[in-house]
Order: C-alpha cells, then structure tokens, then sequence
C-alpha cells in the first residue's frame, strides 16, 4: 500500500425519495488498500459500495476513480466499470452460460481479448480460487461457495484496478463462508485494492488496513481495525460491536 | 362425393391460397419477431427518445383493429406517393407491423423475469446496454418467452385471413372463387379450416420442441 489515492468519494448525497441514505460521505481509498465497511443494515454501507462503479446514481458530490471522475452514462461509463470489479452478495453469475463462459464474457466483448487467450486465463483463474474442475458446468450445478469463488474470478479477469465486494458471504451456507473469505484474504495479500462491506468481523480484523463503520447515512467513525475493534470511539460503534461481538 | 370434389377438383387454387398464406405468415413474423424485438429494447433502454418511441409504436398498434389498419395501408399508403407497392407488401407490412406490437409486448415481460442483479453483473463488466441485452438478457428472456410467442405466431396465421378481403391471394380468399363455382359451403370452409389448422399445428409443434429443448440447457 502507498499514500496515491485510487478512489475519492468528495461530499456525495444521495436520496431514496425521503430517505437520506447517503450523507456527506467524504472517503478516500489508497491504492492497495483494504478498507472494509460495516454497519448495521440500513446504513447505507451498500449503496456507498455501489455508488463506486455507479449501479447507484448519485445526487451531489464527486467520485473519482484514479484521477478521473465517474462518467454519467454510455461508453465511457461502461469503459470505466470495466477497471472496477464488483462481487454481488448473490453471486449473480450468468446463468445461461459455463462457469467458463462467466469469466470469458468480459475478456472478449469488453477487452477484445482473443478467444484462445480468454479462455487460458480464465482456466488459470478458476484454477487459482480452487473451481478448475468445474469449468465446464452451469452456475446452478455450483455451491453458494463455489459461485462466488467463479463470481471472483469472473471479476478479476478484467484486470481491475479496484474490487468491490458488496456483503459477498452474506447469502452463503456457514460452512462455505470460510472458502470464499480465504480467497479475498489471499486477494488482500496481493496487493489488489479492495472495498469490502460485510459482517465478516474475523475478516475486517484480519484482512483490513481501515475499518470504516457507518450508521444512518453517515461514516461515524474510521480506524485501523486493531483500535476499532478494541478502542470504539462513538457511542454508535460501542453499541453495534456489543451486539455483534458478545452473541 | 361432392365433399372429396371440392378439393380435388380445385387443388390449384388450393395451393396458390395455402402457398399465399404461408408466404404471408411467414414474411410477416419475421418482420414481427425483428421489429417487436427492437422496440421492447427500445422501451428498455436508458435513451429517453427511444423508450418514447417504442411506447408510442405499441400503444397505436396494438389499439387500432386490424381491419381498420388494413384499411388504412390499402387506401391512405398509396395516396402517400407509395403506390408501386403491391397488395402482398402492403399486407405483409400490416400484418408484420401489427404483430410486432404484441411480440415486442411479450419479449419485454419476459426481460422483466430475468434477475435484475443479471443487468448488473453484466454492466459492472464494462458490458454496454446493447451488449448486456444482446449476451445476457435476451438469451435468458427467450426461455420464458418462447410459449407467448408462439401464440402470437398463431393469432397471426389466423389473423393472415384479414389480407383476402384486400385483394391478397391466400387461403381465405379461394373461398370467393369456390362458393361462385357452386361447391358446397361446407366443403369450402372445412378444407379452408384444415389449410389454417395444418399451419398452426405445425407451429405450435416447432415451439413446444424450441420449449422443450432451452428447458433442457438451463
């Protein structure tokens, strides 16, 4: 990790008609940095992770993405999606095509990557989140766990300067949490820049460079995750660890 | 015997009608299939002028009688400077334009079953709208929207029948001919019936085999 920014959120709002769900959100995410977002539901921790490669429009403020503001809409936009890596919570891999096509599609309509090519890497990249041998199914045929290991490797084939993972081991059997996790930590190692919002607290201690804990639109509070989990500042992270922590 | 005559004595004419109604049928769908299809994407996408366009082709279509569209291509297109058109093109673009309405209708219900979180892993990819449509919306729409469509082929087949009153050589209209050469009524309609019913049964075979085999691949 180094001091370059990678993604600056600068004073972003945003509204679901009355609902403020995002409030002044000024955040700064360094190159190589891994910052993970927790909160209780309704927090606005999703959207926030959303707005990054705009699935959520935003009502005011800036967001820029190495040096370069978010486009609105069209080529420019999609071009720009392509540099950010997205995780869904429910996998959302293309059902209609192999575990292989998933991860070939982008490579070769986005990047004009060869076939050939495409499909080298993506073989390598299933490899390396431990689904090689599953290549040739459907997504259905696949565990929770296994899924999303394929929706990781879908999203790293385009080479992304950030990942985003939006609550990616909340939908999974317990017993599958651990596999996807170990990937991101693996991920985290790497070097790759990573967004995570999860209740995942073994991750966030382990894995994260920053903590950001945000209540009600708003961050309230960011810390190295040794002296969040250990010193919270706010009365609103006291309270929200004591429920998670003490169960 | 007179029955058996009817179509025996008359297999000509039969055949020019049934060949006709194919014909027609069959340029009118495909024009259907393509121009519904672009205008449920139009009514989908993100462009404002598009999705106004899309909405005001189907709400005029779907909502004016086919007769009176008829009306309306035979006698207003060629005032319209457009009269080297012959009557089958003119049919054909009615009864394709007509159509469309309902297939375009049927193709955006069935873009509606499909997950949302499809859209957005395809556009997080950097995939474009038309890409996203064309490789991951469409081909999972089709599955839900194969029974629907084949419906609606058939209503057309039937609806086919409306381009005989308008001087389209086509099944229905051998009835004209025939019940002028004294054949019985009865004959005439039951062999009319059974040209419509042999199409409209192998259609719906075709699309209950399309149903069957995307079923399969899911």
């Amino acid at each position: 990790m180094n001091d370059e920014p990678l993604v600056v959120l600068d004073g972003v709002n945003k509204h679901f008609g009355a609902l403020h769900v995002l409030q002044d959100i000024d955040l700064t995410i360094h190159r190589g940095e891994v910052v993970v977002v927790i909160g209780p539901s309704g927090s606005g921790k999703s959207t926030l992770c959303r707005t990054i490669n705009r699935l959520e429009t935003i009502d005011s403020g800036n967001i820029t993405i190495d040096g370069s503001p978010l486009p609105q809409e069209g080529r420019a936009l999609a071009r720009h999606r392509s540099d950010v890596g997205m995780v869904f919570q429910s996998f959302n891999l293309f059902s209609h095509k192999t575990v292989l096509e998933n991860v070939v599609l982008g490579q070769t309509l986005v990047r004009g990557t060869p076939r050939a090519e495409a499909e080298k890497k993506a073989v390598a990249l299933l490899e390396r989140v431990g689904v090689g041998h599953q290549a040739g199914k459907h997504p259905a045929q696949l565990s929770g766990g296994q899924q999303q290991r394929v929706a990781i490797a879908r999203a790293l084939a385009m080479d992304p300067k950030v990942m985003l993972f939006d609550e990616p081991t909340s939908a999974l059997d317990p017993e599958m949490i651990n596999e996807v996790l170990e990937v991101m930590r693996q991920l985290a190692e790497e070097g790759m820049t990573m967004v995570v919002v999860t209740h995942e607290m073994g991750f966030a201690r382990s894995a994260a460079n920053r903590v950001v804990f945000m209540a009600d639109g708003r961050i309230v509070e960011e810390n190295t995750p040794e002296a969040f989990f250990t010193a919270p500042r706010s009365d609103r992270a006291k309270d929200f660890l004591s429920k998670i922590l003490h169960h | 015997m007179d029955f058996l005559n009817t179509l025996t004595d008359n297999t000509e004419l039969f055949r020019k009608g049934f060949l006709g109604t194919l014909a027609l049928t069959g340029s009118s769908a495909l024009i259907a299939l393509v121009l519904g299809t672009l205008m449920a994407a139009f009514r989908v996408s993100p462009v404002p002028v598009l999705r106004w366009i899309g909405t005001t082709w189907v709400t005029i279509l779907r909502n004016t009688p086919l007769t009176l569209l008829f009306f309306a291509s035979v006698f207003a297109v060629p005032k319209l400077g457009l009269n080297q058109l012959t009557y089958f093109v003119l049919a054909m673009a009615t009864l394709g334009f007509y159509t469309s309405a309902f297939v375009c209708e049927v193709v955006r219900s069935g873009i509606n079953t499909v997950p949302i979180g499809q859209a957005e892993a395809a556009r997080s990819l950097g995939l474009t709208f038309s890409q996203t449509l064309r490789t991951v919306i469409l081909p999972q729409a089709g599955r839900t929207v194969i029974g629907p469509i084949g419906s609606v082929l058939i209503a057309l087949t039937k609806n086919s029948a409306i381009a005989g009153g308008f001087n389209v050589v086509e099944l229905f209209s051998t009835q004209k001919t025939l019940t002028e050469n004294a054949n019985p009524l009865f004959a005439v309609f039951f062999w009319i019936a059974l040209g419509y019913l042999l199409i409209t049964l192998v259609l719906s075979g075709i699309f209950r085999g399309l149903e069957n085999r995307l079923a399969v691949a899911r």
